[in-house]
């Protein structure tokens, strides 16, 4: 991003309105807004007539539903990398949170075994005989409740936990290694069965979702497009978000917090909203996948979760909205189609690509494109 | 955001006994040290002789060892930073620091008085009196052409002006300038002397400088420091013939004078 040349920045000026500006400007906006618009088009109505024709099988419209989730997960981290410059190594975990309190709810639905004890929780127990239903459990039977605290649960954590860290000034690589700390020991802790969220097996079987059967095909087309949906709202309030004044502030965090400090703004807060905001993405999106995805569980949460969600911003182009979409879908895909083709080059396939755009694309594939884009409208202004 | 009230003229910016410790080291050792209302003043001194300390001091990013700092009817030898900055205390770093990656126009906007909680960078924008006086700033000091590009992009002359021209609109009344005129051409070092001299008055400043050429244009009361300590007081020329100050640049290799 530092080394962006002039000219790569719209960020002043509305997205729609760039559009009808004319000339090369106008042209290199056209791809530079409106392809990626069409694409997130094509995926909320494009994928479903796909399947409907027959060109592509639901198993695949699922899988493409949990990327989503992916890439709403990586929009809130670029918020808090990409544009604010605080690498956070923990949005997984944030991600498994609102997953959990989700799950929950669904394992409330039954089955339910003994007196009324989800089967997640039953088999893990120790104390199968006289086990009741742990009192935190309860209100998660209530849709409502639990669609709250996807929310609360993560925003909260985020805030107090952001707070103190920031107002410490911790920063750097300092504050990501203590949110990996985090992440990890969040893992211990949600490994652990007498915490009674259990343990290591997570929450699974998930069957039915206030009422729907979470295994009937319409339902899953139907989550496709929640999530599809969601992201797409993610989308646009992240575009939104980075034209207001408070998007320059996040910038100005990342380029001089010291300046903005004497400036008489607090950084403290700025970097506790960005990165609240961040973590309540993630746990939006961790409610999405898991009813999708049939099983929410510790490993979810596991340190390489979050390093991955750094990666997937990385590649698709930092302190760009599209950026960690592109990043979130194109990786996952190449990975399921990768891992069903040739499973053994994963691992190296990641690797180059990671090596790679760090070595030559620093800005990931949207900056590069921005550059090749800079780059046609210099050349074709100066005749 | 400027409102520092109260007090007489002569007691606008008050420092008493401070001293600013690191490590047993004294940067900073000042028995008094104040500045009227409205008033520029020079700071001079050789390398190390605690100008930049003293700057930390008043701006809240050093805390002093020991001393009261007062501006206004504040004593603020306690607040944060952020207060002392809210109070209308607006700072110029000695290497130029302003937002690379905002645009010239950006970084003048985010210098605008009010609007500094999180929630209220929301929703709205500049007023257009707003708008026209960043304008008419960036046209003084030649930045207007740079309105849309980052800050990244520009000469390290356009830098210093950006962060003065940033300082100029955020309605601080009492500026901390730190060397302004470093690694600025003859040229670009007059204008910048002009806009230090035009603030006066309404402002109240403190022009830390090397540039002797630069500190005779600004025409003011000149203090050396040396050695964190007060060493001479008054005009330029006054200054400039006292023996203990010739000693302190002589004694030491007469370095950027």
């Amino acid at each position: 991003m530092s080394d962006m040349p002039s000219g790569m920045r719209y960020a002043t000026v509305p997205p729609l309105l760039r559009l009808y500006r004319g000339g090369w400007r106008g042209a290199a906006l056209w791809t530079d807004q409106a392809l990626p618009g069409l694409a997130l088009f094509a995926l909320l109505l494009g994928v479903p007539m796909a399947l409907a024709l027959g060109w592509c099988d639901e198993a695949f419209v699922s899988k493409l539903g949990r990327f989503c989730c992916f890439a709403i997960m990586a929009i809130g981290l670029d918020l808090v990398w990409g544009y604010t410059g605080i690498l956070s190594l923990c949005q997984a975990m944030f991600f498994t949170i609102g997953g959990y309190a989700v799950g929950m709810y669904i394992a409330m639905q039954g089955p339910l075994l003994g007196n009324g004890i989800p089967e997640a929780l039953y088999v893990v127990s120790s104390e199968i005989g006289g086990m009741t239903l742990p009192a935190f459990w309860q209100p998660f039977g209530h849709l409502g409740f639990a669609l709250l605290m996807v929310v609360l649960l993560p925003g909260l954590l985020a805030f107090i936990f952001g707070y103190f860290a920031f107002r410490s000034r911790i920063r750097g690589v300092y504050f990501s290694i203590i949110t990996q700390a985090l992440t990890i020991a969040m893992w211990l802790l949600f490994c652990r069965n007498d915490l009674q969220l259990c343990g290591t097996n997570g929450i699974t079987p998930l069957k039915t979702f206030a009422g729907f059967d979470l295994t009937d095909p319409v339902v899953k087309i139907a989550l496709y497009e929640v999530s599809a949906l969601a992201l797409v709202g993610t989308v646009l309030l992240a575009l939104w978000l980075t034209g207001t004044r408070f998007g320059r502030l996040l910038l100005a965090v990342r380029d001089s917090e010291m300046r903005l400090r004497f400036a008489g703004y607090q950084p403290v807060w700025i970097k506790t909203a960005v990165f609240t905001l961040g973590a309540v993405l993630a746990g939006i999106a961790g409610a999405l996948y898991t009813p999708q995805n049939g099983n929410i569980n510790p490993a979810d949460m596991i340190a390489v979760k979050s390093i991955l969600v750094v990666v997937w911003v990385a590649v698709g182009g930092r302190s760009t909205v599209f950026g960690a979409v592109l990043g979130a879908l194109g990786i996952n895909l190449l990975y399921s189609y990768l891992t069903s083709v040739m499973p053994s080059t994963w691992p190296f396939v990641l690797g180059g690509i990671f090596v790679g755009v760090v070595l030559f694309m620093p800005t990931g594939v949207i900056g590069m494109w921005r550059r090749l884009i800079a780059k046609a409208q210099t050349v074709k202004a100066v005749p | 955001m400027s409102d520092i009230t109260g007090g007489t003229r002569a007691d606008f910016l008050q420092l008493t006994e401070i001293t600013a410790v690191f490590d047993g080291f004294k940067a900073l050792d000042v028995n008094y040290f104040g500045v009227d209302r409205g008033d520029l003043r020079v700071v001079i001194g050789p390398n190390g002789a605690g100008k930049t300390t003293l700057c930390d001091v008043i701006s809240g990013k050093t805390k002093p060892t020991s001393g009261r700092v007062v501006i206004g009817e504040h004593d603020v030898t306690t607040w944060r930073d952020a207060d002392i900055s809210a109070l209308g205390v607006g700072r110029k770093f000695q290497t130029p620091s302003v937002f690379d990656s905002l645009t010239v126009y950006e970084n003048m906007e985010l210098a605008l008085p009010g609007r500094r909680r999180v929630w209220q960078n929301l929703f709205g924008s500049e007023t257009a009196a707003q708008r026209e006086q960043i304008d008419a700033l960036l046209t003084r000091t030649h930045l207007i052409e740079r309105r849309n590009h980052p800050a990244l992009d520009l000469s390290h002359g356009q830098r210093q002006w950006l962060e003065i021209s940033m300082l100029m609109v955020s309605g601080a009344t009492l500026l901390l300038v730190d060397e302004p005129a470093a690694g600025l051409t003859d040229h670009e070092t007059a204008l910048t002397a002009e806009l230090l001299s035009e603030l006066k008055g309404d402002h109240t400043l403190i022009v830390i400088e090397h540039d002797m050429e630069f500190v005779r244009r600004l025409n003011s009361r000149v203090t050396v420091l040396c050695e964190g300590r007060v060493l001479s007081d008054g005009t330029l020329d006054h200054v400039s013939q006292d023996p203990k100050v010739m000693e302190a640049y002589l004694g030491r290799g007469k370095e950027r004078t």
